[in-house]
């Protein structure tokens, strides 16, 4: 019981990760119908920008002790980051201790922004082109987007931490009424949990609860009629656009604790939120998120031991890599739709 | 049926006679001058023009014919290569065998893929060959470590069976040949300054490279190239004649992962090694790069962008800062640095930038490739307007508008 709990608080952090991706792709697929194969690199993008911002946050004033020397004899050289010197000792370290959570704030803008540049820059042109061009331009943007990050950042994962509080584990299966320590849970993970379930929950309140996202749905449903209405469907689908870019970005902003980005992480996601995408059933925003944590869960069950164990007694490689390819070459034959979709989405 | 038109013919008499003296034509810089490094006369690169010429001729076949964007087939490549090698180390170092074992396992393996994949087209078909390349990268990588060796890539050993082959005695490892022609063999001509080489290696390469173009023209002009064709213009109308397009779909998928299965096995004959990385997304947009940038749906185009982009791939990648301040050195200091330093991000390390640069311009301005290009120019310059866009019969096909 225990060892099936903490496998699935694994998977949950994998599959947040999923649905929050998968959840964008399909919102611009929804609403633009364009494949963007550089969703990938949004998310990228979004924990460089927290990479950014503890960078930021960590320039420093230099300032020179004539008491002390170092070993070359000259003045030591003292750096204060800017933000202790301003906010006082206390204060100051505090926020260079919180800056992952922090860079939220500062990737929220970040990536509205990007989302917009790109929609109306780049997609804008490729609506009335076929699928394959607009998969092809922006799959040469992802791997535009990803070298300049390497030629920026360099090649190597940059370590993230989360802030000291939140860096140990939580025994989780107390809290189930377990003995203690039976399971034991990276407190961070649960965080990045909490955080993508009030995203997605906000992305969904928005589209159900307010006027704007009311005309968007509909415009999901006919564009053409909405238009006629005399509602400029347009701006609000680029609107649109910028949400899914900042629900991406957001993805990445709070994975880098988890795991140290490179330039490489988008492309690794976007795959996997492809499958997603299709496992739940293209276009239906409520099959990528349930198909997202579904996968993710699936995944780390698949990397169990005792799984593994299993088919190494039936002399089968363990199948934990690829896992979520054989779902989908399932659900694929089994249900061509996805688990949620409707029949013919793009299918032409 | 057996006749093939003069067009064609004089195409592939085009084709073949490059091929031949591409070790001269490409060497157009004497070996000592400051221009040789642009040089790609060399075995290696003309070896990698005629495979991936193969590789993009196949994908041609599937993506210009039928429009459906396969994106993992990277995949054939390895599987190809993976076979290759094996072949090599179990029956002999001719390299016949492996080639034959490459096509026929790549084969298979699209049979697979592409009856799975087939079930859906448009953006899922891409997703779903995106998602099989994926899986059999980190199958080959990781987890079937004891047919391909995982990390380290599957490599001849001295102690490897070789059953056809008599025993190694020489206490070094054997080289790739065919019947008593060892790939790796070169004869250089020096002529004044000029030195060129004439790789055995390369010849063989052309040889199946010549072979494949040829194919490709009997199915571009065959009944059955004509049905693809239909499939990527209206298949919802091929459909309601009563047709069932996918048998169609998938002897194009398989024709054309048997295609990369020859170029990955003749890439494991002229290097015997295989890796895991071969199998990557990258690659896999790589081949669909060179398809696009030639042109798609066209005969030529291909074999072109192979050809340009692995060229360039070789060229950027061996300029690096300091050449790049020999070429800018005539500059005043101040501009030098600023274009030194926004040019080094293209160059050297910084190749698939260009690379990605060149997709997305090649994607948003000329959907058609250097062969939409050429006509464009060739339109031009006759001064015709719009009518002239009926094309000869070589370049007769759309465009991937």
């Amino acid at each position: 019981m225990d060892s099936l709990l903490l496998q699935i608080l694994n998977g949950l952090d994998k599959g947040s990760a999923y649905a929050l991706i998968a959840l964008g792709l399909t919102l611009i697929f929804g609403t633009l119908g364009v494949v963007n194969f550089a969703h990938g690199a949004l998310f990228m993008i979004g924990a460089f920008c927290a990479v950014t911002f503890s960078r930021i946050l960590n320039i420093s004033k230099v300032t020179l002790d004539p008491e002390k020397t170092n070993f070359l004899g000259k003045p030591l050289e003292i750096k204060t980051p800017y933000v202790v010197d301003w906010f006082g000792d206390a204060t100051g370290s505090a926020i260079i201790d919180w800056a992952v959570p922090l860079a939220i704030l500062f990737a929220i803008p970040v990536m509205l922004l990007i989302g917009y540049v790109m929609e109306r820059g780049l997609i804008k042109h490729f609506y009335k082109r076929p699928h394959a061009d607009q998969i092809l331009v922006t799959f040469g943007l992802a791997i535009v987007v990803g070298e300049l990050v390497k030629a920026s950042y360099g090649a190597n994962p940059i370590p993230t931490p989360a802030p000291d509080v939140f860096r140990g584990s939580y025994d989780f299966g107390v809290l189930m009424g377990m003995d203690p320590n039976a399971v034991i849970y990276p407190f961070w993970r649960l965080i990045y949990f909490g955080f993508s379930t009030v995203i997605i929950a906000a992305v969904f309140a928005f589209l159900q609860f307010t006027t704007f996202g009311m005309v968007v749905r509909a415009g999901m449903a006919d564009r053409e009629t909405v238009g006629l209405l005399g509602i400029n469907i347009d701006k609000r689908f680029t609107f649109m656009f910028g949400i899914a870019a900042a629900v991406a970005g957001l993805a990445g902003v709070m994975y880098t604790p988890i795991n140290s980005p490179d330039y490489n992480m988008g492309m690794n996601f976007l795959v996997l939120s492809f499958v997603v995408v299709v496992v739940g059933g293209m276009g239906s925003l409520p099959g990528a998120v349930l198909a997202g944590f579904m996968l993710g869960i699936l995944e780390s069950f698949a990397s169990m031991n005792e799984v593994k164990a299993f088919f190494e007694a039936l002399y089968l490689p363990s199948i934990d890599q690829i896992v979520i390819y054989l779902v989908a070459i399932i659900v694929l034959l089994v249900r061509p739709r996805g688990l949620m979709g409707r029949a013919g989405v793009m299918e032409e | 049926m057996n006749t093939i038109s003069k067009n064609d013919k004089a195409l592939l008499m085009f084709v073949g006679i490059v091929a031949v003296l591409a070790p001269f034509l490409l060497n157009p810089f004497p070996a000592d001058s400051a221009m040789a490094q642009f040089n790609a006369g060399y075995p290696d690169l003309m070896q990698r023009f005629a495979i991936f010429g193969i590789l993009a001729i196949g994908f041609n076949i599937l993506f210009g014919l039928t429009g459906y964007l396969s994106f993992g087939h990277a995949a054939f490549l390895g599987v190809g290569s993976y076979s290759a090698v094996w072949m090599l180390k179990l029956l002999t170092m001719n390299i016949i065998p492996a080639l034959i074992l490459s096509v026929i396992i790549a084969g298979l393996f699209s049979l697979l893929i592409g009856f799975i994949s087939l079930r859906r087209s448009g953006i899922y078909f891409s997703i779903l060959t995106l998602a099989f390349a994926q899986m059999s990268f980190s199958l080959a990588y990781s987890v079937l470590t004891p047919i391909t060796n995982g990390e380290t890539g599957l490599q001849l050993t001295l102690d490897d069976p070789r059953i056809l082959d008599a025993a190694n005695t020489t206490g070094n490892l054997p080289v790739t040949g065919l019947f008593g022609l060892e790939m790796r063999d070169t004869f250089t001509l020096d002529i004044g300054a000029w030195a060129f080489q004439f790789n055995i290696g390369y010849y063989v390469c052309a040889a199946f490279l010549l072979l494949a173009f040829y194919l490709s023209i009997r199915i571009f002009r065959s009944p059955f190239g004509l049905m693809l064709r239909a499939i990527k213009t209206n298949q919802t109308r091929l459909n309601y004649t009563g047709l069932n397009s996918r048998p169609y779909t998938l002897a194009a998928f398989v024709i054309s992962g048997m295609y990369a299965g020859l170029a990955g096995g003749l890439m494991a004959s002229m290097d015997p090694l295989a890796g895991a990385e071969r199998m990557q997304w990258t690659a896999s947009g790589e081949i669909v790069l060179m398809t696009i940038l030639g042109g798609t749906g066209t005969l030529l185009g291909p074999v072109l962008g192979a050809g340009f982009i692995k060229y360039f791939e070789n060229i950027f990648s061996k300029i690096n800062e300091s050449v790049l301040h020999g070429w800018f050195s005539l500059l005043p200091d101040g501009l030098e640095n600023v274009i030194v330093w926004v040019l080094h991000f293209f160059v050297g390390k910084g190749w698939h930038l260009t690379l990605g640069l060149m997709f997305m311009l090649i994607v948003t301005f000329l959907p058609g490739g250097l062969m939409e290009g050429w006509t464009r120019i060739r339109n031009k310059i006759r001064g015709d307007k719009g009518g002239g866009a009926s094309p000869s019969s070589d370049a007769a096909t759309t465009p991937a508008e």
